[in-house]
């Protein structure tokens, strides 16, 4: 791919701000401690009883415990205490918003407004014992029972794995050629860096029990109907597969104008993603966590002018306020109160967008109409679950599948978690998710009552 | 996974990991916490005669050191103040119910034969493992001729610890008081009485703090103190080598060793083990994060030992006692040198200013510009290895040993030492 004129003329992003420090385009977002920082962070730690930080975590790992763990030297305790609570701890560690999560909660805040870096912590730990490559869970006697997973995300990956140490047998269908879901496809690269998502999947399934199946798309090759009676059980992990559009954009949309769902799977999977072109002036079109990684991605490809537009205040946004203020320090613009009106156009490509301001504290329209010129418009406004045509279908409600608390659907014996049922999109609730709707399985399959 | 459980001196536990008598062991309510929590047995806080003594308000002094709470801890409480009767109620349902643990109880009566032989048959009957002697209580009771008045005399130990073998079935430990010259002298006279085993280090006499306001020792108890029994993690040294001490005496060999003194993790323990003690007690510890540090110290020790290959704790326990030897054993030609590595280095000086001050002068400053590199001049190091303690950096220096090609040679042999003997004897 042929770089353009534009981006040649003027230093790249990646470079000014590596000058700056941050280390280069594709580096990692928070570098690992080295042992004696892990150790003064570990010991700052209070081991609190109850600790509010536990709670705070969707999968409720023992942070104390961990984090104790590590203050003795005891690191393969410390992984295996994250990984028995959250097989995927290593790559949590590295996307979740700690700030919003544990680290809010941490007494050290209240006390100090500097909580204790857990999340860093939580990676020291993992990344000591994947380096190491040892296998610290084992496989329960086998059941004979059999589960179809559908999705090798975090939520499909999670429910497998506490499946696969119950004893049962796994087998997982994914429609992409790459098991790992939104860590493989949907994350900015500074956030995972060396290949992680792919490494922390190895681990996982070096446990045994699980095999994966690619290429396999529910509805397309694979009737649910069919799973529901050929397996014991079954488990969703669809995630979100439709994304939304702009209103007004026309049939035969206009080049530079695209999702930021698939900028972000093509970088992820580009070989050599320096050679992406990332447009010259960017506006990325939404407030939550995809909008920030792609502007900072933008950013650091060598874009020059990237704007986030908003239609509401910063605290209505997705992004939490940290990474408002990271994507900043990025040489990101985030203009809040903006609803977009339609795109402008030239020559069949993206010329710029027209927004209107909107009353602060809702989307509603105050009057005053602005245009902001743009090469390269990237929406970032959400996803939905669009559900493919099937033979039986559970219920959806407010555009979700619905669950109970075992995580299962109206469907007998169909269970789903992830981002394709209600809550908080995020990695650590679909492994949570999957984690609970594994021991309702595996309650239902060894004959436990509930 | 390895094999935690230990035979102490015929008390069995599912781990050697104990709680020492104190307050977290005073009742029945803590010590069912305990056991659920998983530690592996408990000395029950000291039994006394009726009427039970009275404590004083406050009871406890500490020493923050760099940040860190409870480095050392200091205390004025006494034993019991419970009456006996409903502590020995609550052991029986306890050992009952928790037949796997250790129950060992501890106990302090005056120093006569009748006391002693009126308590003994009681305990017994509540089937507990086994006692300890509180011989090292070193405050309060010690002024009314208990504890560690006892202790710091090797002939009453032996003579109650007689008693107590006399008048029971049950296995004796006797909890030494470190308060005294020679260790060895009341651990001596404790196997004399025929002592099942030993315990120490009880705690040190200390005055911890002196509150300059009220110009009194801490804690203060209506503007004034008393000296308190100093314990926690600044004593594990202390204990460590008592216990050692102990366990490389031929006179006391085989005599089984509980040690005691600022545990608090999985390596203080191993540590312990390696020194010489098949079981170990722990209190300050868990009065400052409670009873559910035990997970991580089982959890550690285990894999600690999986990773060293031990499948018990017989096979570590004692390992490093042939080697801790008497300075005149050490090898004199065995020569290490200080190294810095230049790429971890952050160029703080503390190793510069250590040497250049107070020890050796052999570490030079070079400078190019604004960048200082630091460098040993390996003529002048001695090897004492101060630069490596200052450093902040772990494994920035290095002790790297020089291949001499000589033979050991000790002091004995040394031609420094006037009284040295030849080689030809």
């Amino acid at each position: 791919m042929d770089e353009p004129a534009s981006i040649t003329t003027t230093p790249l992003a990646g470079e000014m701000t590596s000058a700056a420090g941050s280390g280069g385009p594709w580096a990692d977002l928070h570098p690992p401690l080295s042992q004696d920082e892990a150790l003064v962070e570990a010991n700052r730690c209070y081991f609190c009883f109850d600790a509010p930080c536990l709670h705070a975590c969707p999968t409720g790992i023992d942070i104390p415990g961990f984090i104790r763990r590590i203050a003795t030297s005891n690191l393969k305790g410390a992984a295996v205490r994250i990984l028995e609570e959250n097989i995927f701890g290593g790559s949590c560690a590295r996307v979740c918003p700690t700030e919003i999560l544990c680290e809010q909660a941490c007494v050290r805040g209240a006390q100090e407004e500097r909580p204790v870096k857990i999340g860093l912590l939580q990676r020291h730990a993992t990344d000591w014992l994947m380096d190491r490559q040892i296998q610290p869970f084992q496989r329960a006697p086998a059941s004979g029972r059999r589960v179809a997973v559908v999705g090798a995300g975090p939520a499909g990956l999670a429910c497998a794995h506490r499946l696969a140490r119950r004893g049962h047998d796994v087998t997982v269908f994914e429609t992409r050629a790459k098991p790992g879901g939104l860590n493989e496809y949907g994350i900015a690269a500074y956030k995972l860096v060396d290949d992680f998502a792919q490494r922390e999947v190895a681990f996982l399934l070096a446990l045994g029990g699980i095999r994966i199946e690619h290429g396999r798309t529910l509805g397309a090759d694979l009737p649910l109907g069919a799973l529901q009676r050929d397996f014991d059980a079954v488990f969703l992990g669809l995630g979100l597969a439709g994304v939304n559009a702009l209103a007004f954009v026309p049939e035969g949309p206009p080049a530079g104008l695209r999702d930021a769902v698939g900028f972000i799977a093509e970088l992820r999977q580009a070989p050599d993603p320096r050679q992406l072109v990332p447009g010259r002036r960017v506006i990325v079109i939404g407030g939550g966590n995809t909008a920030i990684d792609a502007a900072v991605q933008s950013r650091r490809l060598g874009a020059e002018d990237v704007t986030i537009a908003y239609r509401r205040g910063p605290a209505d946004m997705g992004a939490t306020r940290w990474e408002q203020d990271f994507a900043r320090t990025e040489g990101v613009r985030i203009l809040y109160h903006l609803t977009p009106l339609g795109l402008v156009t030239a020559g069949g490509a993206v010329a710029g967008v027209e927004f209107v301001r909107a009353r602060p504290g809702t989307p509603e329209p105050a009057g005053e109409r602005v245009t902001l010129p743009a090469d390269r418009v990237l929406t970032a406004i959400g996803q939905r679950l669009d559900l493919p045509v099937l033979d039986i279908t559970p219920r959806v409600a407010a555009g979700r599948i619905v669950v109970d608390a075992n995580r299962e659907t109206s469907l007998p014996g169909v269970f789903a978690g992830g981002d394709c049922v209600a809550g908080q999109d995020l990695t650590v609730r679909a492994v949570q998710d999957g984690k609970l709707a594994a021991e309702a399985i595996h309650r239902r399959l060894s004959g436990i009552r509930e | 996974m390895a094999d935690l459980s230990v035979n102490f001196a015929s008390i069995r536990a599912p781990n050697p990991f104990w709680l020492a008598s104190a307050p977290p062991t005073d009742k029945e309510y803590n010590v069912v916490r305990a056991f659920r929590a998983g530690w592996g047995g408990v000395v029950w806080k000291t039994l006394g005669e009726d009427p039970p003594i009275v404590n004083v308000s406050s009871r406890y002094g500490a020493i923050s050191h760099a940040g860190a709470r409870m480095a050392g801890f200091s205390n004025i409480e006494l034993i019991t103040d419970r009456p006996l009767e409903v502590n020995l109620r609550e052991i029986a349902t306890v050992k009952r119910d928790w037949p796997d643990r250790a129950l060992v109880v501890s106990l302090m009566v005056p120093c006569t034969e009748e006391s002693w032989k009126r308590i003994l048959p009681r305990v017994e009957a509540t089937g507990c493992d086994g006692i300890e002697l509180n011989f090292g209580c070193p405050h309060g009771m010690s002024e009314r001729g208990m504890g560690a008045a006892v202790g710091q005399v090797p002939e009453y130990v032996e003579m109650v610890t007689r008693w107590c073998k006399q008048h029971s079935r049950m296995p004796v430990i006797v909890k030494l008081t470190p308060n005294v010259t020679d260790i060895r002298a009341p651990a001596r006279a404790a196997k004399r009485g025929g002592a099942d085993a030993v315990s120490l280090i009880n705690t040190i006499q200390s005055i911890v703090a002196v509150d300059l306001d009220s110009m009194a020792p801490e804690p203060v108890v209506d503007g004034q103190g008393t000296h308190g029994g100093y314990c926690g993690p600044a004593v594990k040294p202390i204990a460590l080598r008592m216990v050692a001490e102990l366990a490389r005496d031929p006179e006391l060999a085989g005599l089984p060793i509980s040690g005691i003194g600022g545990i608090s993790t999985w390596r203080d323990a191993a540590e312990f083990i390696a020194l010489g003690a098949g079981s170990v007690q722990v209190c300050t510890a868990v009065m400052h994060r409670g009873f559910r540090i035990i997970e991580e110290m089982a959890d550690g020790l285990a894999n600690w030992m999986d990773e060293k290959g031990h499948t018990s704790i017989e096979s570590f326990l004692g390992r490093a006692v042939p080697n801790f030897v008497h300075w005149e054993d050490l090898n004199l030609d065995y020569v290490t040198k200080a190294r810095i590595d230049p790429a971890l280095c952050i160029e703080c000086g503390l190793c510069h200013i250590a040497c250049e001050d107070t020890s050796h002068q052999a570490i030079a400053i070079h400078r190019h510009g604004d960048r200082r590199r630091f460098e040993v001049i390996e003529a002048d190091c001695v090897g004492c290895n101060l630069c490596a303690h200052v450093c902040p950096v772990s494994g920035c220096i290095r002790m790297v040993a020089k291949d001499v090609a000589r033979p050991k040679r000790t002091w004995k042999q040394h031609p420094n030492n006037p009284d040295r003997r030849e080689a030809a004897e």
